[in-house]
């Protein structure tokens, strides 16, 4: 049953640390990633709700994009974001669309002195770097940082254990960061995650990585794979790439139009701006739900959906059981008449039809700390 | 006296007169993780040696569970469909699966005994 790894693949700088701690490991965008380690996928989702989660999410692409006003002019064309209005050190979630609106990658765009600082999916970030290279027409240095690490530390008491790492960060925003020293070390640390929790990603440089991050364990926090990363945004009801986004979906369809900002809709001129505002004023015949299936039947992605009248109406794109709502919870893709809350659907699972319901967005409630600004 | 054999699949199956009991190895518990889910044939039905008389899934995905014997269905263990996690605690005592009246005792000697069995889950693992 278990995959053999690849020994093509590439290894991040906490390779000897996910040995040491147990890991199993799978290849996942070219990189030999830890998939759980010994307590495996439901303790280690339950500790990152109730204490302190490490995920090494360093197979992401840190891009690195250095400019001034014109910089901001020319990525206006691109992401459908007000960035002239972006603050230091302040994030934004966007997407690098096609002319038609089709996602090509969903990232974090922050603005850091002079310019931007991009996290993208690690299966996306070389075909991303050339698109937004050939766009930029190679005006901008552009750097696809692999000189450093990502490391995300999530859950609840993630904030008392990283200040006693690195002093300050208790004062960072929701979807805002800043520069820190540690030991002689440049730290970039935001407030985000990808878990449904209060949390960090903390951007190092490799030769680093692997002390801090052992550090971080001496105080009481725990690794944890991707397996429970999967489960806990599952929860959270955020989006994978690959799987709720790809190139043959929109933003709009995609029910994401909250990350679209209003002011840029108005002026319309960005990248499947045409598409976007076509959909925002007509509507769409597709789009992202949330699925309750009732008992504790599993629908996995490719799941078929039908109404009750069991006509196919749509598909699911992500499902497992879900550790901290304590039963089977999905993502996926219905007619826009059928994706209203409440609504009975029927999902096929090995040939026959289980009852579930259309449900609303997260799962499992945030605990974010919001901003003050 | 009650004999245990072991299956390629990862089964095993304890046979008492003309009963036998099924359910999946801790080996294949640990290979599939924190299971989440269980589907288990119905009582009545007859299964066929090495057709599938079950589903077991963990968080990461699904699996069928088939049976080493033919035979009819005649007890389910209906504790590990409510609370799937039995079967990661206690899979080869407990955490049995299922009950099958069989017809063919000769069936049982194409399976492995428990020596042959774990050298046979260590290869494949490795």
């Amino acid at each position: 049953m278990g995959k053999r790894v690849n020994m093509d693949t590439k290894k991040t700088s906490l390779y000897q640390l996910h040995q040491d701690s147990k890991a199993k490991f799978v290849d996942f965008a070219g990189y030999q990633m830890p998939i759980q380690y010994s307590e495996g996928i439901v303790e280690e989702h339950r500790f990152t709700r109730n204490h302190s989660g490490i995920f090494d999410v360093s197979h992401m692409g840190q891009l690195f994009i250095y400019g001034q006003e014109d910089l901001v002019d020319d990525l206006e064309r691109i992401f459908p974001l007000d960035l002239k209005n972006l603050k230091l050190n302040h994030s934004k979630y966007s997407f690098l669309m096609s002319d038609n609106a089709g996602i090509y990658d969903d990232l974090i765009i922050t603005k850091i002195k002079d310019g931007f600082l991009i996290i993208l999916n690690a299966a996306c970030k070389e075909n991303d770097f050339k698109i937004l290279k050939a766009l930029l027409n190679n005006k901008y240095k552009m750097i696809l940082d692999e000189e450093r690490s990502l490391i995300a530390i999530q859950g609840p008491k993630s904030v008392q254990i990283l200040k006693s790492v690195i002093q300050g960060v208790e004062n960072l925003n929701f979807m805002s960061g800043n520069w820190f020293t540690l030991d002689y070390h440049n730290i970039y640390v935001t407030r985000s995650g990808y878990t449904g929790e209060d949390g960090f990603e903390v951007s190092i440089t490799n030769e680093f990585a692997d002390r801090f991050t052992r550090r971080l364990i001496d105080k009481g926090a725990k690794l944890i794979g991707l397996g429970a990363r999967d489960t806990l945004r599952l929860e959270a009801g955020l989006c994978l790439y690959g799987h709720e986004l790809s190139k043959d979906k929109t933003p709009v369809e995609a029910n994401l139009k909250w990350a679209i900002s209003k002011e840029r809709i108005l002026k319309g001129n960005f990248i499947g701006s045409d598409i976007i505002t076509k959909q925002l004023n007509s509507g769409v015949s597709k789009i992202r739900v949330g699925v309750k299936p009732e008992g504790r039947i599993i629908a996995r992605e490719k799941t078929k959906i039908y109404n009750e009248s069991d006509l196919e109406i749509g598909v699911i794109t992500s499902g497992t059981f879900g550790p901290s709502v304590n039963g089977p919870v999905a993502m996926g893709y219905v007619e826009n008449e059928f994706s209203k809350k409440n609504t009975k659907i029927f999902l096929e699972v090995r040939g026959k039809k289980h009852p579930a319901t259309i449900c609303s967005l997260p799962f499992y409630k945030k605990n974010y700390v919001k901003g003050f600004n | 006296m009650s004999e245990v054999k072991y299956s390629k699949e990862h089964e095993w199956i304890k046979l008492e007169g003309n009963i036998a009991t099924i359910g999946i190895t801790k080996h294949a518990t640990e290979m599939l993780g924190d299971i989440v889910f269980t589907e288990l044939p119905e009582k009545g039905s007859n299964v066929e040696k090495d057709g599938t008389a079950g589903v077991v899934e963990s968080t990461k995905a699904a699996s069928d569970v088939y049976t080493p014997v033919s035979g009819e269905v005649v007890d389910l263990n209906q504790s590990i469909v409510d609370d799937p996690s039995k079967i990661n605690q206690d899979p080869e005592n407990s955490a049995w699966f299922f009950k099958l009246k069989i017809k063919d005792k000769s069936e049982m000697d194409t399976l492995m005994n428990k020596d042959e069995y774990d050298k046979f889950a260590k290869e494949s693992s490795a």
